[in-house]
């Protein structure tokens, strides 16, 4: 019998609401559901909240009673924020957060690296949002709940999937027993330590570097900015890594790696933990500043992925999917990306719009951007914690050169988190002018913003479905393209037409966006009236076209939904 | 694999003692990151990742 905690987790910030289990003795019997997804963290959250924009139903099953224990992930993207204003958070999100857009590397007291994230005019976003998960996953969980679509059953722990023919079978613990749920569909979101992944044997592919760090969220008044703060090889810790972030309700995250040959245990002992603080706060001047613990953890890197994320009914997302390092803020904001990709491919599936094929893509781009994230994360994991000698002399060859010289400096930037582009997807149409362009975001590629007015965004204004941005200065679309719109729709395929020009309105546009200076256009690269760019449900691009005719854009739509 | 200009004996022979006395200097503790470090510098001057590759391919011969 599962018994999750009743008790609310400790924090000295984030006051736990302990919810209700669900019980199946005070409901019917269970109907086959047509999603099911293990995991109540941000990827199953995310999913259920995207599965649902495309009128697709799920349970979500999370195993305990409270949100996750501790802060967890903290530094959210600027495309993770893109993806969470599509599912209705963002505005809390940016409420409670701290933005930032500057990193810094130590190194003998000496700042030898600044990172300075590109922030444009044309983004809502700041690059980094700072705010604990606890937060985020509250922001997601009241979406959840006021979904007519989405039922979030707590205390409710999958603890096998077993595939039928054309459907899977999972079975529930609760603290009342066992149940079982038939659905047509099962995704894992139940992250890092998925047992379901581990009981089907699928082996992950990829690497686990030696090493762990400790995790320690202290509050604490310190004078410094929102900014990252990585110190490396100090006298405190020869050879390792410490790394800072400040997150809101005065917390900070102290991040350092262990000494070769020490356990988690020994690293968690309270001593320890104090002992060490002190030291890096002597390090960087504040030396006797009193704090408080909140919460620690220990982790180690690795870059793991399965090779397939679909197998029969069953989906993995999320960190049930993949394992990646947290240098570079990939695990959430990873996360993210494989549950809104998730979210449009499964739900046109089930809605019958398109074949297997298309969730077979899902899998083939987001494995693809694992396997771009484990090759980038690796590089930033051999350097902060060299698995070799050879790796190690390199690291401490850079670190040395480093006080005078430029040139090596910019290795010490580890490259975050950045939407991956799905340049070869087979969703991509094929018959378009996408290498005619000189400018705009390519095939595979997320949109670009545009500020169209103070506090007005492009992507306030997109998403939910296919959207075509048509690029006129006429009044009304081409009949033969409406003709197009008008069948696409008719076989329930969400379309929005947006028309870019004179702002007027457009017959067969659904809005106008003006662009009187042609800012618009040059960041979409167009040169000439007619050319237009359509987007997926997730708004990355699949196809543009210089002069758009109603033949191409059926063309397009029907390669982005395969059957 | 390089027909451009090479040392003179001259200078090779100065090159010959400076590393010497250089890794001396640096004594056996930080040799290796001396010699890390010189690599790199000569890697940035050479400005061409290629011909480092074939250089340490060279310098893996006959160990």
């Amino acid at each position: 019998m599962h018994q999750p905690t009743t008790q609310p987790r400790p924090s000295i910030y984030y006051p736990y609401q302990v919810f209700q289990p669900w019980l199946a003795s005070q409901h019917g019997t269970q109907p086959r559901q047509q999603v099911v997804i293990v995991g109540n963290g941000p990827a199953g959250m995310v999913t259920a909240l995207e599965l649902a924009r495309h009128g697709v139903a799920s349970v979500v099953l999370g195993a305990e009673l409270q949100f996750s224990q501790g802060s967890r992930a903290i530094v959210f993207t600027r495309r993770s924020m893109e993806i969470l204003q599509q599912v209705g958070v963002a505005e809390r999100m940016t409420e409670a957060g701290l933005p930032w857009r500057f990193g810094n590397s130590f190194y003998r007291g000496q700042r030898v690296f600044r990172m300075e994230a590109p922030h444009d005019a044309d983004d809502r976003f700041y690059p980094m949002l700072n705010l604990q998960q606890q937060y985020m996953e509250e922001y997601l969980h009241d979406a959840c709940a006021a979904n007519p679509l989405i039922e979030v059953r707590w205390g409710n722990k999958a603890v096998a999937v077993s595939q039928r023919e054309g459907f899977a079978e999972v079975r529930v613990d609760t603290p009342e027993g066992e149940y079982t749920l038939q659905s047509d569909w099962v995704v894992d979101a139940s992250g890092g330590r998925s047992a379901i992944r581990s009981a089907t044997g699928l082996q992950m592919e990829g690497a686990s570097y030696e090493g762990f760090f400790v995790i320690a969220d202290i509050r604490i008044e310190l004078p410094l900015p929102t900014e990252r703060l990585a110190f490396f090889d100090p006298e405190w810790n020869p050879g390792n890594t410490i790394l800072m972030h400040r997150e809101p309700h005065g917390i900070w995250r102290v991040d350092y790696q262990l000494p070769e040959g020490e356990t988690p245990e020994e690293a968690l002992r309270p001593e320890s933990l104090k002992a060490r603080i002190d030291a890096q706060l002597a390090m960087i001047g504040h030396a006797g500043t009193p704090w408080e613990m909140d919460w620690s953890s220990v982790y180690s890197a690795r870059t793991l992925t399965l090779a397939d994320f679909v197998h029969g009914n069953l989906i993995f997302t999320g960190d049930a999917a993949h394992l990646l390092p947290i240098f570079g803020v990939r695990g959430a904001n990873t996360a993210f990306q494989d549950a809104q990709s998730l979210g449009w491919h499964l739900a046109y599936v089930v809605k019958g719009l398109a074949g297997p094929r298309l969730l077979a893509n899902h899998s083939a781009e987001r494995v693809g951007a694992a396997r771009e994230i484990i090759a980038e994360a690796g590089k930033s994991v051999r350097f902060m914690t060299p698995p070799t000698k050879g790796f190690r002399l390199l690291r401490d060859a850079v670190l040395s050169l480093s006080l005078q010289h430029e040139f090596v400096r910019p290795l010490y930037h580890w490259r975050t988190s950045r939407p991956h582009e799905y340049t070869h997807s087979m969703l991509n149409s094929p018959g378009d002018d996408n290498a005619l362009f000189t400018e705009g975001p390519a095939h595979g590629a997320p949109p670009r913003n545009i500020r169209l007015a103070a506090d007005d965004y492009l992507l306030d204004h997109l998403g939910g479905g296919f959207d075509l941005l048509y690029f006129t200065e006429a009044d009304t679309l081409p009949e033969a393209i409406q003709a197009v719109v008008r069948q696409t729709r008719a076989r329930g395929v969400a379309l929005r037409v947006s028309a870019v020009g004179h702002g007027g309105p457009v017959a067969g546009a659904d809005q106008c966006f003006a662009d009187a200076d042609g800012h618009f256009r040059d960041r979409y690269g167009v040169r000439a009236s007619g050319a237009a760019y359509l987007l997926r449900p997730d708004q990355h691009v699949c196809a543009r076209w210089l002069t758009l005719d109603a033949h191409r854009l059926q063309a397009a739509i029907q390669a982005a939904l395969p059957q | 694999m390089h027909p451009t200009a090479t040392l003179p004996i001259e200078g090779l022979e100065a090159v010959y003692d400076a590393l010497a006395q250089a890794i001396d200097q640096a004594g056996p503790d930080k040799a290796e990151l001396f010699l890390v470090k010189l690599a790199l510098l000569n890697a940035n001057a050479l400005a061409d990742a290629g011909v480092f590759q074939h250089h340490v391919q060279a310098a893996l011969q006959d160990l």
